[in-house]
Protein backbone atom coordinates (compact mmCIF):
# COMPACT_ATOMS: atom_id res chain seq x y z
CA UNK A 1 0.00 0.00 0.00
CA UNK A 2 2.43 2.56 1.19
CA UNK A 3 5.07 0.98 -1.38
CA UNK A 4 2.10 1.80 -4.17
CA UNK A 5 2.00 5.15 -2.90
CA UNK A 6 5.75 5.94 -3.21
CA UNK A 7 6.32 4.80 -6.79
CA UNK A 8 2.73 6.39 -8.09
CA UNK A 9 4.07 9.76 -6.05
CA UNK A 10 6.54 10.84 -8.96
CA UNK A 11 4.09 10.33 -11.33
CA UNK A 12 1.07 12.27 -9.66
CA UNK A 13 3.61 14.90 -8.95
CA UNK A 14 4.79 15.18 -12.93
CA UNK A 15 0.56 15.42 -13.55
CA UNK A 16 0.50 18.07 -11.25
CA UNK A 17 3.61 20.35 -12.36
CA UNK A 18 2.29 19.90 -16.30
CA UNK A 19 -1.20 21.20 -15.19
CA UNK A 20 0.60 23.99 -13.10
CA UNK A 21 2.43 25.27 -16.14
CA UNK A 22 -0.45 24.71 -18.64
CA UNK A 23 -2.70 26.26 -16.27
CA UNK A 24 -0.53 29.19 -15.52
CA UNK A 25 -0.43 31.17 -18.34
CA UNK A 26 3.01 31.29 -18.43
CA UNK A 27 3.06 29.32 -21.81
CA UNK A 28 0.90 29.31 -24.72
CA UNK A 29 -2.44 27.58 -24.63
CA UNK A 30 -2.28 26.76 -28.06
CA UNK A 31 1.52 25.46 -27.43
CA UNK A 32 0.74 23.52 -23.96
CA UNK A 33 -2.06 20.86 -24.37
CA UNK A 34 -3.28 19.98 -20.82
CA UNK A 35 -3.30 16.45 -19.39
CA UNK A 36 -6.44 15.43 -20.03
CA UNK A 37 -6.62 16.53 -23.22
CA UNK A 38 -3.76 14.36 -24.08
CA UNK A 39 -5.25 11.45 -22.44
CA UNK A 40 -8.11 12.35 -24.98
CA UNK A 41 -6.34 12.38 -27.52
CA UNK A 42 -4.74 9.03 -26.58
CA UNK A 43 -7.95 7.46 -26.06
CA UNK A 44 -9.22 8.69 -29.58
CA UNK A 45 -5.86 7.33 -31.55
CA UNK A 46 -5.93 4.10 -29.53
CA UNK A 47 -9.49 2.66 -30.37
CA UNK A 48 -9.96 2.97 -34.07
CA UNK A 49 -6.91 5.46 -34.46
CA UNK A 50 -3.25 4.46 -35.99
CA UNK A 51 -1.74 4.66 -32.53
CA UNK A 52 -1.97 0.41 -32.15
CA UNK A 53 -0.27 -0.21 -35.44
CA UNK A 54 2.01 2.75 -34.64
CA UNK A 55 2.91 0.54 -31.63
CA UNK A 56 3.19 -2.91 -33.07
CA UNK A 57 5.35 -1.33 -35.76
CA UNK A 58 7.78 0.14 -33.61
CA UNK A 59 8.05 -2.88 -31.08
CA UNK A 60 8.68 -4.96 -33.97
CA UNK A 61 11.45 -3.26 -35.48
CA UNK A 62 12.95 -2.75 -32.28
CA UNK A 63 12.86 -5.89 -31.15
CA UNK A 64 13.69 -7.49 -34.38
CA UNK A 65 17.11 -4.69 -34.04
CA UNK A 66 17.94 -5.82 -30.96
CA UNK A 67 17.57 -9.49 -31.41
CA UNK A 68 19.68 -8.88 -34.46
CA UNK A 69 22.40 -6.49 -32.42
CA UNK A 70 22.33 -9.01 -29.13
CA UNK A 71 22.91 -12.30 -31.42
CA UNK A 72 26.08 -10.96 -32.52
CA UNK A 73 27.09 -8.69 -29.55
CA UNK A 74 27.07 -11.91 -27.07
CA UNK A 75 29.46 -14.23 -29.49
CA UNK A 76 31.20 -11.20 -30.13
CA UNK A 77 31.17 -9.67 -27.25
CA UNK A 78 32.80 -12.73 -25.25
CA UNK A 79 35.22 -13.50 -27.78
CA UNK A 80 36.87 -10.07 -27.15
CA UNK A 81 36.47 -10.59 -23.34
CA UNK A 82 38.00 -13.71 -22.99
CA UNK A 83 40.75 -13.32 -25.46
CA UNK A 84 42.21 -10.23 -24.26
CA UNK A 85 45.02 -10.22 -26.84
CA UNK A 86 42.03 -9.78 -29.42
CA UNK A 87 40.81 -7.13 -27.50
CA UNK A 88 43.70 -4.09 -27.48
CA UNK A 89 43.28 -3.92 -30.95
CA UNK A 90 39.79 -4.36 -31.68
CA UNK A 91 38.45 -2.03 -28.82
CA UNK A 92 39.32 1.24 -30.62
CA UNK A 93 37.44 0.17 -33.85
CA UNK A 94 34.19 -0.63 -31.60
CA UNK A 95 34.69 2.87 -29.41
CA UNK A 96 35.42 4.26 -32.86
CA UNK A 97 31.70 3.19 -34.30
CA UNK A 98 29.94 3.03 -30.84
CA UNK A 99 31.07 6.99 -30.83
CA UNK A 100 29.16 7.47 -34.29
CA UNK A 101 25.57 8.73 -33.38
CA UNK A 102 23.14 6.20 -35.69
CA UNK A 103 21.60 9.19 -36.78
CA UNK A 104 24.58 10.65 -38.88
CA UNK A 105 24.47 7.22 -40.74
CA UNK A 106 21.28 7.69 -41.98
CA UNK A 107 21.66 9.41 -45.27
CA UNK A 108 24.17 6.46 -45.87
CA UNK A 109 22.17 3.81 -45.15
CA UNK A 110 19.60 5.49 -46.92
CA UNK A 111 21.62 5.14 -50.16
CA UNK A 112 22.95 1.14 -49.48
CA UNK A 113 19.39 0.15 -48.36
CA UNK A 114 16.50 2.47 -49.67
CA UNK A 115 14.01 3.74 -47.13
CA UNK A 116 12.26 0.22 -46.53
CA UNK A 117 11.50 -1.88 -43.29
CA UNK A 118 15.44 -3.47 -43.85
CA UNK A 119 16.74 0.27 -43.23
CA UNK A 120 15.17 1.04 -40.00
CA UNK A 121 16.24 -2.63 -38.62
CA UNK A 122 19.59 -1.83 -39.46
CA UNK A 123 19.86 1.66 -37.64
CA UNK A 124 18.59 -0.02 -34.81
CA UNK A 125 20.42 -3.49 -35.31
CA UNK A 126 23.66 -0.83 -35.19
CA UNK A 127 22.97 0.61 -32.31
CA UNK A 128 22.03 -2.30 -30.00
CA UNK A 129 25.03 -4.38 -31.34
CA UNK A 130 27.62 -1.49 -29.94
CA UNK A 131 25.89 -1.17 -27.06
CA UNK A 132 25.41 -5.01 -26.22
CA UNK A 133 29.15 -5.51 -27.35
CA UNK A 134 30.82 -3.43 -24.62
CA UNK A 135 28.58 -4.22 -21.73
CA UNK A 136 29.15 -7.86 -22.94
CA UNK A 137 32.61 -7.93 -23.05
CA UNK A 138 33.41 -5.81 -19.96
CA UNK A 139 31.86 -8.14 -18.27
CA UNK A 140 33.03 -11.33 -19.56
CA UNK A 141 36.80 -10.02 -18.83
CA UNK A 142 35.85 -9.22 -15.27
CA UNK A 143 35.19 -13.00 -14.29
CA UNK A 144 37.35 -13.89 -12.41
CA UNK A 145 39.86 -17.14 -13.89
CA UNK A 146 39.34 -18.52 -9.94
CA UNK A 147 36.15 -20.96 -11.16
CA UNK A 148 37.73 -22.06 -14.55
CA UNK A 149 40.75 -23.60 -12.27
CA UNK A 150 38.43 -24.57 -9.96
CA UNK A 151 36.43 -26.73 -11.96
CA UNK A 152 39.77 -28.21 -13.59
CA UNK A 153 40.97 -29.54 -10.26
CA UNK A 154 37.88 -31.40 -9.88
CA UNK A 155 38.14 -32.99 -13.14
CA UNK A 156 36.45 -30.80 -15.65
CA UNK A 157 37.10 -30.83 -19.63
CA UNK A 158 37.47 -28.16 -21.77
CA UNK A 159 33.80 -28.97 -22.92
CA UNK A 160 32.52 -29.44 -19.19
CA UNK A 161 33.93 -25.77 -18.09
CA UNK A 162 32.23 -23.69 -21.03
CA UNK A 163 29.09 -25.81 -20.34
CA UNK A 164 28.93 -25.73 -16.65
CA UNK A 165 30.82 -22.84 -15.58
CA UNK A 166 31.27 -20.32 -18.41
CA UNK A 167 27.91 -20.11 -19.63
CA UNK A 168 26.33 -19.68 -15.99
CA UNK A 169 28.76 -16.54 -15.55
CA UNK A 170 27.53 -15.14 -18.93
CA UNK A 171 24.05 -15.35 -18.82
CA UNK A 172 24.23 -11.52 -16.41
CA UNK A 173 26.20 -10.21 -18.56
CA UNK A 174 23.53 -11.02 -21.51
CA UNK A 175 20.53 -9.94 -20.02
CA UNK A 176 22.57 -6.53 -18.97
CA UNK A 177 23.18 -6.30 -22.50
CA UNK A 178 20.03 -6.87 -23.52
CA UNK A 179 18.68 -4.09 -21.11
CA UNK A 180 21.29 -1.68 -22.20
CA UNK A 181 20.31 -2.29 -25.83
CA UNK A 182 17.16 -2.19 -25.95
CA UNK A 183 17.55 1.41 -23.97
CA UNK A 184 19.39 2.39 -26.77
CA UNK A 185 17.04 1.30 -29.42
CA UNK A 186 13.90 2.90 -28.23
CA UNK A 187 16.19 5.95 -28.08
CA UNK A 188 16.69 5.60 -31.87
CA UNK A 189 13.93 4.88 -33.27
CA UNK A 190 12.03 7.92 -33.50
CA UNK A 191 15.73 8.73 -35.69
CA UNK A 192 15.36 5.42 -37.47
CA UNK A 193 11.72 6.30 -38.37
CA UNK A 194 12.75 9.55 -39.74
CA UNK A 195 13.36 7.78 -42.99
CA UNK A 196 9.98 7.95 -44.69
CA UNK A 197 8.34 5.83 -42.19
CA UNK A 198 4.90 5.82 -42.11
CA UNK A 199 3.82 3.80 -39.66
CA UNK A 200 5.18 3.61 -36.59
CA UNK A 201 5.31 5.98 -33.29
CA UNK A 202 8.44 8.40 -34.81
CA UNK A 203 6.71 8.78 -37.65
CA UNK A 204 3.01 9.53 -35.47
CA UNK A 205 5.19 11.85 -33.49
CA UNK A 206 6.90 12.94 -37.11
CA UNK A 207 3.66 14.07 -38.74
CA UNK A 208 1.84 15.41 -36.08
CA UNK A 209 4.76 17.98 -35.93
CA UNK A 210 4.01 18.81 -39.32
CA UNK A 211 0.50 19.50 -38.70
CA UNK A 212 1.33 21.47 -35.16
CA UNK A 213 -0.80 18.44 -33.63
CA UNK A 214 1.24 19.05 -30.22
CA UNK A 215 -1.01 16.77 -28.17
CA UNK A 216 -0.43 13.59 -30.60
CA UNK A 217 2.81 14.16 -29.94
CA UNK A 218 2.96 14.03 -26.35
CA UNK A 219 0.40 10.74 -27.04
CA UNK A 220 3.99 9.34 -28.91
CA UNK A 221 6.26 10.47 -26.19
CA UNK A 222 4.61 8.94 -23.65
CA UNK A 223 3.75 5.72 -24.98
CA UNK A 224 7.43 5.41 -26.24
CA UNK A 225 8.70 6.29 -22.58
CA UNK A 226 5.60 3.98 -20.91
CA UNK A 227 6.55 0.94 -23.51
CA UNK A 228 10.65 1.33 -22.82
CA UNK A 229 10.11 1.39 -19.49
CA UNK A 230 7.59 -2.13 -18.92
CA UNK A 231 10.01 -3.52 -21.55
CA UNK A 232 12.74 -2.91 -18.91
CA UNK A 233 10.79 -3.42 -15.98
CA UNK A 234 10.07 -7.14 -17.58
CA UNK A 235 13.42 -7.64 -18.07
CA UNK A 236 14.79 -6.65 -14.91
CA UNK A 237 11.77 -9.85 -13.58
CA UNK A 238 13.36 -11.84 -15.70
CA UNK A 239 16.96 -11.37 -14.78
CA UNK A 240 15.66 -11.75 -11.03
CA UNK A 241 14.90 -14.83 -11.65
CA UNK A 242 17.57 -15.93 -14.05
CA UNK A 243 20.37 -14.95 -11.66
CA UNK A 244 19.16 -15.00 -8.68
CA UNK A 245 22.64 -15.76 -7.29
CA UNK A 246 23.62 -12.53 -8.07
CA UNK A 247 24.81 -9.93 -5.57
CA UNK A 248 23.43 -6.87 -7.20
CA UNK A 249 19.88 -8.20 -8.24
CA UNK A 250 18.25 -10.51 -6.52
CA UNK A 251 17.11 -10.29 -2.74
CA UNK B 1 49.00 -39.85 9.10
CA UNK B 2 52.03 -41.38 10.35
CA UNK B 3 53.36 -43.37 8.01
CA UNK B 4 56.66 -45.40 7.78
CA UNK B 5 60.08 -44.05 6.26
CA UNK B 6 60.31 -46.50 3.87
CA UNK B 7 57.33 -45.98 2.14
CA UNK B 8 58.13 -44.50 -1.69
CA UNK B 9 57.37 -40.45 -1.52
CA UNK B 10 54.38 -39.85 -3.89
CA UNK B 11 55.51 -36.08 -4.24
CA UNK B 12 59.06 -35.47 -5.35
CA UNK B 13 60.26 -32.40 -6.14
CA UNK B 14 63.90 -32.44 -7.70
CA UNK B 15 65.82 -29.59 -8.37
CA UNK B 16 62.97 -27.52 -9.26
CA UNK B 17 63.28 -24.07 -10.75
CA UNK B 18 60.94 -21.59 -11.80
CA UNK B 19 61.26 -18.43 -13.76
CA UNK B 20 58.46 -16.44 -15.35
CA UNK B 21 58.71 -13.67 -17.73
CA UNK B 22 57.80 -10.27 -16.85
CA UNK B 23 57.65 -6.67 -18.19
CA UNK B 24 60.93 -6.23 -16.40
CA UNK B 25 63.06 -9.55 -17.77
CA UNK B 26 62.69 -12.81 -16.71
CA UNK B 27 61.71 -13.54 -12.78
CA UNK B 28 63.07 -16.53 -10.80
CA UNK B 29 60.63 -17.09 -8.09
CA UNK B 30 61.42 -20.67 -7.41
CA UNK B 31 65.24 -22.14 -7.41
CA UNK B 32 67.19 -25.44 -7.03
CA UNK B 33 64.08 -26.63 -4.32
CA UNK B 34 64.27 -30.28 -3.50
CA UNK B 35 62.21 -32.23 -1.79
CA UNK B 36 59.64 -34.92 -1.38
CA UNK B 37 55.88 -35.75 0.63
CA UNK B 38 55.36 -39.21 1.90
CA UNK B 39 51.92 -41.10 2.04
CA UNK B 40 49.68 -39.61 4.46
CA UNK B 41 52.00 -36.68 5.44
CA UNK B 42 50.84 -32.97 6.39
CA UNK B 43 53.66 -30.72 4.68
CA UNK B 44 53.62 -27.12 5.39
CA UNK B 45 55.21 -25.02 3.22
CA UNK B 46 55.86 -21.38 5.23
CA UNK B 47 57.61 -18.22 4.13
CA UNK B 48 57.66 -14.60 3.28
CA UNK B 49 54.77 -13.57 1.05
CA UNK B 50 55.29 -12.99 -2.69
CA UNK B 51 58.33 -15.49 -2.24
CA UNK B 52 57.00 -18.43 -4.49
CA UNK B 53 55.48 -20.76 -2.69
CA UNK B 54 52.17 -20.79 -4.46
CA UNK B 55 53.79 -20.95 -7.37
CA UNK B 56 55.23 -24.18 -5.75
CA UNK B 57 51.62 -25.23 -4.89
CA UNK B 58 50.85 -24.27 -7.97
CA UNK B 59 53.41 -26.75 -9.78
CA UNK B 60 51.85 -29.95 -7.82
CA UNK B 61 47.84 -28.64 -8.74
CA UNK B 62 49.20 -28.53 -12.83
CA UNK B 63 48.79 -25.00 -13.16
CA UNK B 64 52.18 -23.97 -13.34
CA UNK B 65 55.16 -25.98 -15.38
CA UNK B 66 58.47 -25.52 -13.82
CA UNK B 67 61.49 -24.21 -16.09
CA UNK B 68 63.94 -26.31 -14.52
CA UNK B 69 64.14 -30.03 -12.38
CA UNK B 70 61.16 -32.34 -12.47
CA UNK B 71 58.04 -33.05 -10.32
CA UNK B 72 56.82 -36.38 -10.18
CA UNK B 73 53.30 -37.58 -8.75
CA UNK B 74 53.47 -41.38 -7.75
CA UNK B 75 56.20 -41.25 -10.27
CA UNK B 76 55.11 -40.08 -13.25
CA UNK B 77 55.77 -35.94 -14.23
CA UNK B 78 52.55 -33.38 -13.18
CA UNK B 79 50.32 -33.37 -16.31
CA UNK B 80 47.52 -30.75 -16.09
CA UNK B 81 45.02 -30.23 -12.96
CA UNK B 82 43.10 -33.44 -11.92
CA UNK B 83 40.41 -34.56 -9.70
CA UNK B 84 42.72 -36.84 -7.49
CA UNK B 85 44.05 -33.56 -6.20
CA UNK B 86 41.87 -31.27 -4.55
CA UNK B 87 42.99 -27.78 -4.36
CA UNK B 88 41.54 -25.18 -1.68
CA UNK B 89 42.58 -21.81 -3.24
CA UNK B 90 42.75 -18.24 -0.94
CA UNK B 91 39.98 -16.82 -2.73
CA UNK B 92 38.02 -20.20 -2.00
CA UNK B 93 36.61 -19.87 -5.78
CA UNK B 94 33.12 -21.16 -4.39
CA UNK B 95 30.57 -21.19 -7.84
CA UNK B 96 28.15 -18.06 -7.26
CA UNK B 97 25.68 -19.33 -9.38
CA UNK B 98 25.25 -22.73 -7.61
CA UNK B 99 23.32 -23.75 -4.15
CA UNK B 100 25.54 -24.85 -1.78
CA UNK B 101 24.64 -29.02 -2.60
CA UNK B 102 24.80 -28.07 -5.98
CA UNK B 103 28.60 -26.50 -5.05
CA UNK B 104 29.39 -30.01 -3.41
CA UNK B 105 27.78 -32.13 -6.05
CA UNK B 106 29.56 -30.12 -9.20
CA UNK B 107 32.64 -32.33 -9.00
CA UNK B 108 30.05 -35.49 -9.02
CA UNK B 109 28.56 -34.52 -11.67
CA UNK B 110 31.60 -34.35 -14.50
CA UNK B 111 32.36 -36.93 -16.41
CA UNK B 112 35.47 -37.45 -14.49
CA UNK B 113 33.42 -38.88 -11.79
CA UNK B 114 30.54 -40.23 -12.88
CA UNK B 115 28.68 -42.11 -9.46
CA UNK B 116 25.67 -43.29 -9.25
CA UNK B 117 23.25 -40.61 -8.36
CA UNK B 118 22.00 -42.57 -4.98
CA UNK B 119 25.88 -42.45 -4.42
CA UNK B 120 26.54 -39.20 -5.02
CA UNK B 121 23.32 -37.46 -3.13
CA UNK B 122 24.84 -39.29 -0.09
CA UNK B 123 28.17 -37.94 -0.43
CA UNK B 124 26.71 -34.05 -0.69
CA UNK B 125 24.75 -35.25 2.94
CA UNK B 126 27.61 -36.08 4.30
CA UNK B 127 30.02 -33.48 3.75
CA UNK B 128 27.73 -30.85 4.10
CA UNK B 129 26.75 -32.26 7.71
CA UNK B 130 30.81 -32.84 8.29
CA UNK B 131 31.31 -29.00 7.06
CA UNK B 132 28.17 -27.75 9.32
CA UNK B 133 26.28 -26.89 6.22
CA UNK B 134 22.84 -28.82 6.94
CA UNK B 135 20.81 -26.06 7.24
CA UNK B 136 22.08 -24.09 4.29
CA UNK B 137 21.47 -26.40 1.23
CA UNK B 138 19.77 -24.54 -0.80
CA UNK B 139 21.40 -21.29 -0.22
CA UNK B 140 23.39 -19.68 -2.72
CA UNK B 141 26.99 -18.44 -1.50
CA UNK B 142 26.30 -14.79 -1.52
CA UNK B 143 23.95 -15.57 2.13
CA UNK B 144 26.85 -17.19 3.57
CA UNK B 145 30.03 -16.09 5.85
CA UNK B 146 33.48 -16.39 4.47
CA UNK B 147 34.11 -19.33 7.12
CA UNK B 148 30.51 -21.34 5.48
CA UNK B 149 32.12 -20.61 2.38
CA UNK B 150 35.35 -21.71 3.04
CA UNK B 151 34.12 -25.00 4.61
CA UNK B 152 31.94 -25.26 1.29
CA UNK B 153 35.14 -24.80 -0.84
CA UNK B 154 36.80 -28.01 1.39
CA UNK B 155 33.57 -29.73 1.00
CA UNK B 156 33.58 -29.79 -2.96
CA UNK B 157 37.35 -30.52 -3.12
CA UNK B 158 36.52 -33.65 -0.48
CA UNK B 159 33.41 -34.96 -2.31
CA UNK B 160 35.32 -36.14 -5.34
CA UNK B 161 37.58 -38.13 -3.04
CA UNK B 162 40.86 -36.70 -4.22
CA UNK B 163 44.05 -38.48 -2.62
CA UNK B 164 46.04 -35.03 -2.10
CA UNK B 165 44.93 -31.96 -0.77
CA UNK B 166 46.58 -28.92 -1.89
CA UNK B 167 46.01 -26.30 0.31
CA UNK B 168 46.82 -22.18 -0.19
CA UNK B 169 46.16 -19.88 2.75
CA UNK B 170 43.15 -21.46 3.25
CA UNK B 171 42.19 -19.84 6.90
CA UNK B 172 44.16 -16.26 5.51
CA UNK B 173 41.08 -14.62 5.50
CA UNK B 174 39.11 -15.66 8.70
CA UNK B 175 38.99 -14.75 12.23
CA UNK B 176 41.07 -16.35 15.07
CA UNK B 177 37.89 -18.24 16.40
CA UNK B 178 36.48 -19.32 12.83
CA UNK B 179 40.09 -20.63 11.50
CA UNK B 180 40.72 -22.19 15.23
CA UNK B 181 37.74 -24.00 14.52
CA UNK B 182 38.43 -24.60 10.73
CA UNK B 183 41.74 -26.00 11.98
CA UNK B 184 40.53 -28.76 14.56
CA UNK B 185 37.96 -30.01 12.06
CA UNK B 186 39.99 -30.09 9.05
CA UNK B 187 42.54 -32.58 11.73
CA UNK B 188 39.05 -34.77 12.37
CA UNK B 189 38.52 -34.39 8.14
CA UNK B 190 42.02 -36.04 8.03
CA UNK B 191 41.95 -38.17 10.92
CA UNK B 192 38.85 -40.39 9.46
CA UNK B 193 39.83 -40.50 5.56
CA UNK B 194 43.76 -40.05 4.95
CA UNK B 195 44.88 -37.97 2.50
CA UNK B 196 48.56 -36.21 1.61
CA UNK B 197 48.28 -33.03 1.92
CA UNK B 198 50.53 -29.56 1.37
CA UNK B 199 49.31 -26.75 3.13
CA UNK B 200 50.94 -22.93 2.19
CA UNK B 201 50.86 -20.85 5.47
CA UNK B 202 52.22 -17.55 6.48
CA UNK B 203 51.34 -18.81 10.28
CA UNK B 204 53.75 -20.49 12.34
CA UNK B 205 51.37 -21.89 14.44
CA UNK B 206 48.99 -23.22 12.15
CA UNK B 207 52.36 -25.16 10.63
CA UNK B 208 52.75 -26.56 13.52
CA UNK B 209 49.77 -27.10 14.66
CA UNK B 210 48.40 -28.91 11.14
CA UNK B 211 51.34 -30.19 10.06
CA UNK B 212 53.93 -33.36 10.34
CA UNK B 213 56.95 -31.71 8.25
CA UNK B 214 57.53 -27.98 7.67
CA UNK B 215 59.28 -26.69 4.95
CA UNK B 216 60.83 -22.94 5.52
CA UNK B 217 61.49 -21.53 2.33
CA UNK B 218 63.35 -18.17 1.85
CA UNK B 219 62.23 -14.77 0.28
CA UNK B 220 62.29 -14.74 -3.48
CA UNK B 221 63.57 -16.76 -5.16
CA UNK B 222 62.29 -19.80 -2.85
CA UNK B 223 64.90 -22.05 -1.82
CA UNK B 224 64.74 -24.25 1.10
CA UNK B 225 66.14 -22.65 4.11
CA UNK B 226 65.31 -25.51 6.42
CA UNK B 227 63.25 -28.65 7.04
CA UNK B 228 61.79 -29.49 10.77
CA UNK B 229 59.26 -32.68 11.81
CA UNK B 230 56.90 -31.84 13.71
CA UNK B 231 57.54 -34.26 16.99
CA UNK B 232 53.80 -33.97 17.95
CA UNK B 233 51.72 -37.20 16.80
CA UNK B 234 48.12 -37.40 15.88
CA UNK B 235 45.06 -36.88 17.02
CA UNK B 236 46.19 -33.24 18.29
CA UNK B 237 44.55 -30.75 20.63
CA UNK B 238 43.99 -27.02 21.04
CA UNK B 239 46.44 -28.19 24.34
CA UNK B 240 49.33 -28.76 22.02
CA UNK B 241 49.54 -24.78 21.92
CA UNK B 242 50.38 -24.94 25.71
CA UNK B 243 53.67 -27.21 25.59
CA UNK B 244 56.52 -26.22 26.16
CA UNK B 245 57.97 -28.23 23.32
CA UNK B 246 55.23 -25.91 20.84
CA UNK B 247 56.47 -22.48 22.24
CA UNK B 248 60.33 -23.60 21.38
CA UNK B 249 59.38 -24.72 17.68
CA UNK B 250 57.46 -21.84 17.12
CA UNK B 251 59.89 -19.43 18.48
CA UNK B 252 62.91 -21.09 16.39
CA UNK B 253 60.42 -21.15 13.14
CA UNK B 254 59.41 -17.61 13.93
CA UNK B 255 62.96 -16.63 13.89
CA UNK B 256 63.96 -18.13 10.54
CA UNK B 257 60.96 -16.54 8.94
CA UNK B 258 60.89 -13.53 10.47
CA UNK B 259 64.70 -13.30 8.99
CA UNK B 260 63.45 -14.15 5.35
CA UNK B 261 60.59 -11.70 5.51
CA UNK B 262 63.24 -8.92 6.37
CA UNK B 263 65.09 -10.07 3.38
CA UNK B 264 62.05 -9.68 1.34
CA UNK B 265 61.41 -6.68 2.65
CA UNK B 266 65.05 -5.29 1.67
CA UNK B 267 64.47 -6.97 -2.02
CA UNK B 268 61.18 -5.03 -1.84
CA UNK B 269 62.74 -2.08 -1.50
CA UNK B 270 65.00 -2.26 -3.89
CA UNK B 271 62.87 -3.36 -6.79
CA UNK B 272 60.77 0.02 -6.41
CA UNK B 273 63.78 2.24 -5.93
Amino acid sequence: MRRTALILAPWVLMVMIWYAVALSGLVNASLMPTPHQVAARFWELANGGRLPRDIWMSTQRVFLGVALGIALAVPVGFLLGWYQGLRSFVDPVINFFRALPPIALIPLVVVYFGIGEPAKVIILFYASFFAGVIVMYEGIAQISPIFVRVARTLGASDLEIFRKVIVPLTVPHILTALRVALGVAWATLVASELIAAQQGLGALIQNAGSFFQLDIIYVGIICIGFIALSMDLALRAASRRLVAWQDRIGS
Amino acid sequence: MSAPACETPRIVFYRVSVEFDTAHGPLRVVEDVSFSVRDREFVAIIGPSGCGKTTMMNIVAGFVQPTGGSVTLDGRPVGGPGPERGVIFQEYGVFPWLTVEQNIAFGLNLAANRLPAAEKAQIVQRYMGLMGLGDFAKAYPKHLSGGMRQRLAIARAYAVKPQFLLMDEPFGALDAQTRSNMQDLLLEVLAAEGKTVMLITHSVEEAIYLSSKIIVVTARPSRIREVIDVPFAYPRDEGLHERAEFGELRSHIRDLVMKEYAAQQRQTARNLE
